[in-house]
């Protein structure tokens, strides 16, 4: 077994503390079992209260109409629009953490990817409300799925970018829910099988469909997770390709390039990293979990944030060098005098992206700086800024200014009500979040011990011996022991 | 089906492993090991099979695919074909998105309703637990007693290979409907009365 169970005493382990299984139980439960703290009830209040104003805000559009809103016949997707692609690039790395670092083998997923897996789907729900909601008439909604009708039948336009994106959010949405629930049903068992009270033995044992931990069923459980790891990596990618489809495949100056899919594949990674970071800080805070979450792991989600952040970069300033290069006047222009401008209406949107998301995470190739957790929760909450300015750049500077002068925008600032939307899906989205956090385990029970008795650092000390053998011995004792 | 079994509980893979070659030697019936976490390479020693629900995926997957193709070019080409600016009615590229996520969509929810098929998993699916002990930081192999297995060797036999908490439960083996906040009850066949 020992040799089976080897791993280097380079990288740092992943469970701090001398940890039994049973300990580990006793960590992630815990808190699912006690009252919730005066800080959770603050946070939920606060919370809720945005969610009831948002729902107001929603209803205000809902029944006097779209009117409500600031955009115009020019700007026709202003915030709607930004906020619904601000969401859906954080919920793509939960997907990553799972989906791509499982079959990257990268041990330190477990710690973080069941609350990042619960942070994708809650921010998928809120970036979908965007689209919908602009409709108009959001009881028709279900038009954009293709079904025989009595219109015609009318069918919906295949070449459409924009049906694509109902069906990558909506495939992306349920892959990424089966996916975490199907590797939160053994937690749910351990959370049933402890159960003292009633109502958590009935409620537990619904939630986890009878999981006995039966090793045929594990065996199961890993070729699905296994699988279902590869349909989710080729998944997170389209998902935001076809998102940056919406924009690529018309011919809006600014729109218009090659460059977006990968570009905003890797902001979406990047901002999502850096929500992620918002998250588990704080809860690893509140719940106690510093053993499970470690500064390790904290520097390992750095890393990935400061190089999406220079793909972000190297995007950025390729777009506007063949902005330049193309010699399309009206590309050139959406930029020299939109973006680049900081006397442009919107000049304060481009500088204040360049500085969020490009200038100030290069600070995380200081290891010090990596490992600084009140440093990686102000830079993650200054890259979720950026990252939405990012997206109302994008939107906003390539379409006020329409090709005619007499089309151009007055300039676009959002109606309380546009507001108080995006208010809403925060108020939302950190109710959903805050529920998962008090009733589910916020980290994978099994997982992490999977990865104990290699990972852990109690185990690992007592592997330090063996690093220090030389090959002879470490045959001699080690292998022929295993043998035997 | 209501059967006896002997249960053995291990607290140390190093333990565990020996003991299920051991068990398959002396040649128990072994019913199952329940374990906290997925234990790599336990399924091997217990003889149990490779699954093939990666192959049931990949078959839902070609569903999607073909689903995909079929029922956009059967829209666009044949039911209303409608001219966009000229473009073919058969554009293979516009159809890779949509093709891409229906593929990935059925091969994922297929696969998932297939493992929970195939594990009995559903809300309200009760089965019984040899030890809650499982799900938290213990290997509990369970033995079944067939007509002429010996109870006392059973036991001891699991003692001599490291098991501890070693108890003999009657059980039903597969499952029911029930809720967890209520004590289950064996369905043994009514007595008949004269």
């Amino acid at each position: 077994m020992s040799l089976l169970k080897y791993e280097s005493e380079l990288r740092e382990p992943l469970v701090d503390g001398a940890k039994t299984y049973h300990q580990v139980t006793e960590d992630i439960i815990k808190p699912i079992e006690g009252k919730p703290t005066r800080a959770w009830w603050v946070g939920f209040i606060i919370a809720f209260g945005l969610l009831c104003f948002g729902v107001y805000s929603v209803y205000r559009e809902t029944a006097y109409g779209i009117g409500q809103w600031n955009i115009t016949k020019t700007v026709g997707w202003g915030w709607d629009i930004t906020n619904f692609v601000w969401w859906i690039g954080i919920g793509h790395a939960g997907t990553l953490i799972s989906a791509i670092l499982l079959l990257f083998r990268q041990g330190w997923r477990t710690g973080v990817n069941r609350a990042a897996e619960a942070m994708t789907i809650f921010a998928v729900i809120q970036a979908a409300m965007f689209p919908v909601f602009h409709m108009g008439r959001v009881w028709l909604a279900f038009f954009v799925f293709p079904y025989p009708n009595t219109r015609g039948p009318l069918w919906t336009n295949f070449n459409s970018a924009l049906l694509w994106d109902v069906f990558a959010v909506s495939t992306y949405f349920t892959i990424s829910l089966l996916f975490w629930y199907t590797g939160l049903l053994p937690d749910l068992a351990t959370v049933r099988d402890r159960a003292k009270t009633k109502f958590r033995k009935m409620f537990y044992g619904l939630a986890s469909f009878g999981w006995t931990g039966s090793t045929k069923h594990w065996q199961r459980q890993e070729s699905l997770a296994l699988v279902l790891a590869g349909l989710a990596t080729p998944l997170v990618l389209s998902v935001h390709t076809i998102v940056s489809f919406d924009f690529a495949t018309s011919v809006i100056p600014g729109w218009h390039t090659t460059i977006f899919p990968p570009y905003f594949v890797a902001g979406a990674i990047f901002s999502g990293f850096a929500m992620v970071q918002t998250l588990l800080i704080i809860t690893r805070k509140i719940l106690n979990l510093q053993d499970y979450i470690t500064i390790g792991h904290i520097e390992a989600m750095n890393k990935v944030i400061v190089v999406t952040g220079s793909i972000v970069g190297c995007a950025y300033l390729t777009e506007l060098f063949v902005a330049w290069y193309s010699g399309n006047p009206y590309e050139w222009y959406a930029f020299r005098q939109s973006r680049v401008n900081i006397f442009s209406p919107y000049g304060w949107a481009y500088f204040g992206m360049m500085f969020c998301n490009v200038v100030s995470p290069q600070l995380f190739w200081n290891r010090k700086l990596r490992r600084n957790v009140t440093f990686t929760f102000f830079m993650s909450i200054l890259i979720n800024v950026g990252m939405w300015f990012e997206r109302f750049v994008i939107i906003v500077t390539s379409i006020f200014r329409d090709y005619l002068p007499s089309s151009w925008s007055v300039y676009y600032s959002p109606s309380t009500w546009e507001i108080g939307f995006y208010l809403g899906t925060f108020g939302f989205f950190f109710v959903l979040y805050f529920l998962f956090a008090k009733f589910f385990p916020v980290i994978a029970v099994a997982e992490i011990k999977h990865v104990l008795k290699t990972s852990g650092e109690s185990y690992k000390n007592e592997m330090e011996s063996m690093e220090r053998m030389d090959a002879r011995t470490f045959v001699e004792e080690e292998v022929e022991k295993d043998f035997h | 089906m209501i059967k006896s079994f002997v249960v053995g509980t291990f607290e140390d893979e190093k333990v565990l492993f020996p003991a299920v070659k051991q068990v398959r030697k002396a040649g128990y019936k072994l019913h199952d090991v329940y374990t906290p976490y997925p234990v790599h390479g336990l399924d091997k020693a217990m003889g149990l099979r490779e699954t093939s629900l990666h192959t049931a995926g990949f078959i839902y997957g070609l569903m999607g695919t073909m689903i995909a193709i079929g029922g956009m070019g059967w829209i666009f080409a044949v039911d209303w074909p409608l001219n966009f600016g000229g473009k073919p009615h058969f554009p293979l590229p516009a159809y890779i998105p949509i093709t891409f996520e229906l593929t990935v969509l059925l091969s994922g929810v297929g696969m998932v309703l297939t493992y929970c098929y195939l594990n009995q998993l559903m809300p309200g699916v009760k089965k019984h637990h040899f030890s809650p002990r499982a799900t938290d930081d213990a290997f509990i192999m369970v033995l079944e007693m067939t007509a002429g297995s010996n109870e006392e060797e059973m036991k001891k036999f699991l003692a001599d290979n490291g098991a501890i908490d070693i108890n003999t439960q009657v059980a039903e083996e597969g499952w029911w409907f029930g809720r967890y906040d209520r004590d289950q009850k064996l369905y043994r066949e009514k007595e008949v009365v004269a």
